[in-house]
């Protein structure tokens, strides 16, 4: 009885402990101060004050570094204008909710409309009844097929991403007079035809130097899965020569198993552009460059819709109308421009 | 319900019993540790075979020690919550809850606060976090009368959903500062990471825990007959609770792990863990319906699975077919273990 009784204190006692443990280990406040969202205000006359705008905003919440700065960066950018109304509507990744927020927007009769789907194709139709109730779209990177579904589109260049980091291992290593090297691949969700734009991109590049792809894998877009990747990979290729990894929230796992292997004997090229991989690029080591896939790009949609909705065109061109499309170049970061570009890495 | 009359009554006390049987009563035409020795030779009969194909293929890369770290450093943060899926499995329960569980604890030990206090609060707080969500688990089901699928469902979703709250769906990277963690997996003793220790000691204590104690006793029986060990003077709902305590507690443990090994704490880890604990420990012999198993089965169950990804990488191959392998061999290892159920009676 009395062991009995003992012990349901000892008992009592660790879970108040833990209690406490877990109010003090909660608190994720220094980090969250971070001011790293992406908010520009250049371009002539077209920030000044003008009409009124509500604009609806929609995207997945995935759990990944880069959708997550989208959606900071839209907010961000929004709040630099005093005439922007920004109304976000809960990020989901469930299509079918995606769709209805999307309606409830449209109900609202927002004056704009900035979307990034979950699946282009799945979000086509809603996109085209906007449209259709003559609320401008503009589409952010993944792409609706049909074109009376949008407006404007802004995205990034998948394939150019992966000729970007061709281009630069290629070069690299032609450079050094590398016979037959070993180059690798970590891709992300090996199904995604953004995933298969990438690989395709850097196998073409490869190609105009006469090399090609040793041996990709696919990992998941996450830590996890890209260490368990690449702690594998490196035990199949005894000596590597470069290796290009699509996506730098994932090259944190990467990264942290090529150092449990104790391996140097190669080069690493990331993609996206985290803050996290311009900070190694920076320290030097294994990771050697970056080539981004900016999340910024919510910023410029948040931009462009409200020129739409105002009627303006972009200051640096002639036309009267934003364009209808617009690709953002896939830029290399390495330690000699690295500092230009911190200000826009996300953290991962 | 299950059938009472097919196993012998319950006549000895949990603990009571001469030390020499496995279980507290033989399965029917088994016999004791013989059936899991020869269960446990099918097993290694296999991995051997995945061993033979991978000296055969890639003989240079395979058989090295290099990949050997690499095998057992991948296979130990599912093989530490494979141990604790192993005990909740034969005391007739389900935890879908390890993965999720995991992810938090390592969320929550990587917070900057929680980092403030050093790499050891860190590792206390991830296996504090995992028990103190398995207790949730455990209480949800022992005294709330849940469902053990339900009951552990809720909390993969939840507890999924805290660690994106608390981590803001940011990657939480572990300082510098507290690099003792990392340390985990980058020394090295008699050429083993330290995590692997970590995980051969789990597998360790996790034997004795259900061959040699009295806990381990009551695990079978509770899961084998909860009806009966209640009858025999078993705490059932108390035994529970600790069973999923335990299962949390090992995600606690996989969280230091898999912080050591990616050097962040992230919402995103352990994706889908709780489907490779279970199929480990369903390929290891251990019965869906509890009352029967070994960590030991469940361990080369898992050695099995991650040699196969091994070899699938090791030799370029698509990952698609890998996940077709991994589908075939659970479908195979079950009709094996049924047909050697059968054929003694």
């Amino acid at each position: 009885m009395t062991d009995t009784s003992r012990r349901g204190f000892l008992f009592a006692g660790s879970i108040a402990g833990a209690g406490m443990l877990a109010a003090a280990c909660t608190s994720n406040s220094e980090e969250t101060g971070n001011t790293n969202q992406q908010s520009v205000s250049t371009g002539g006359d077209n920030d000044k004050p003008g009409t009124k705008v509500t604009i609806g905003f929609s995207a997945p919440a995935a759990d990944h570094g880069w959708i997550a700065a989208i959606a900071k960066n839209a907010e961000a950018q929004a709040k630099q204008y005093s005439d922007v109304d920004f109304k976000p509507v809960e990020p989901t990744n469930d299509i079918n909710q995606q769709i209805s927020a999307v309606e409830s927007l449209i109900a609202q009769k927002v004056g704009a409309l900035v979307i990034l789907p979950n699946d282009g194709e799945q979000l086509n139709q809603v996109a085209r009844k906007a449209m259709d109730a003559g609320i401008p779209v503009v589409n952010l990177d993944r792409v609706f097929p049909d074109k009376l579904s949008y407006r404007t589109w802004v995205g990034g260049d998948n394939y150019g991403m992966g000729v970007a980091a061709g281009h630069y291992i290629g070069k690299k290593l032609k450079d050094k007079g590398v016979a037959k090297p070993v180059i690798l691949e970590i891709q992300g969700i090996a199904t995604l035809p953004l995933t298969q734009d990438r690989s395709k991109g850097f196998a073409d590049a490869l190609k105009t130097y006469g090399f090609s792809v040793t041996a990709k894998q696919d990992a998941k877009f996450t830590v996890e899965s890209g260490n368990q990747v690449a702690g594998n990979l490196l035990q199949a290729h005894k000596k590597i020569d470069a290796l290009w990894n699509h996506d730098d929230d994932q090259g944190v796992g990467v990264l942290a198993a090529i150092k449990q292997a104790n391996r140097n004997e190669f080069f690493m090229v990331g993609g996206a552009g985290s803050a996290n991989a311009m900070r190694e690029i920076k320290n030097g080591g294994v990771l050697e460059a970056t080539v981004t896939y900016s999340p910024s790009m919510a910023s410029s949609a948040i931009k462009l819709a409200r020129l739409i909705a105002q009627g303006k065109g972009m200051a640096d061109l002639v036309e009267k109308q934003v364009p209808q499309s617009i690709t953002l170049a896939s830029e290399t970061i390495t330690k000699d421009n690295v500092d230009r570009y911190l200000p826009l890495g996300f953290e991962s | 319900m299950k059938d009472v009359s097919e196993r012998p009554p319950v006549d000895d006390p949990p603990g009571g019993r001469a030390a020499g049987g496995r279980w507290p009563w033989p399965a029917p035409g088994l016999a004791g540790a013989g059936a899991a020795g020869v269960r446990h030779a099918g097993l290694v009969a296999a991995l051997l075979l995945l061993v033979l194909v991978g000296v055969i293929t890639k003989p240079d890369n395979f058989a090295t020690t290099g990949n050997l770290v690499s095998i057992l450093a991948l296979a130990a943060t599912i093989g530490v919550i494979t141990v604790g899926m192993t005990f909740v499995i034969i005391g007739g329960g389900i935890d879908l809850s390890v993965g999720a569980i995991m992810a938090l604890a390592s969320v929550w030990a990587t917070t900057v606060a929680t980092q403030s206090y050093g790499p050891v609060v860190m590792a206390l707080c991830a296996i504090l976090v995992g028990a103190g969500a398995g207790l949730v688990n455990g209480l949800l089901i022992s005294y709330g009368r849940m469902v053990p699928f339900i009951a552990t469902l809720a909390m993969l979703v939840a507890a999924r959903g805290l660690a994106q709250r608390m981590s803001d769906r940011r990657t939480q990277l572990v300082r510098p500062e507290n690099d003792a963690i990392m340390a985990l997996s980058t020394t090295k003793v008699l050429g083993l990471p330290l995590l692997v220790y970590i995980f051969a000691a789990v597998v360790a204590a996790g034997w004795v825990l259900l061959n040699r104690t009295t806990f381990g006793r009551r695990t079978f029986a509770v899961g084998g007959n909860p009806e009966a060990a209640r009858l025999a003077g078993i705490d059932v709902r108390r035994h529970t609770l600790l069973l999923y305590t335990l299962s949390g507690l090992c995600c606690g443990i996989a969280a230091i792990i898999i912080m050591a090994r990616t050097t962040t704490g992230s919402s995103t880890h352990g994706d889908l863990y709780e489907l490779d604990a279970i199929a480990a420990v369903i390929i290891g012999g251990t019965l869906l319906t509890g009352g029967r198993g070994t960590i030991i089965g469940s361990i080369l169950g898992l050695l099995i699975f991650t040699v196969i990804t091994n070899l699938f990488i090791l030799n370029g191959l698509d990952t698609s077919d890998q996940l077709i392998a991994k589908g075939v061999i659970i479908v195979i290892a079950v009709l094996l273990q049924r047909r050697g159920l059968r054929t003694p009676t």
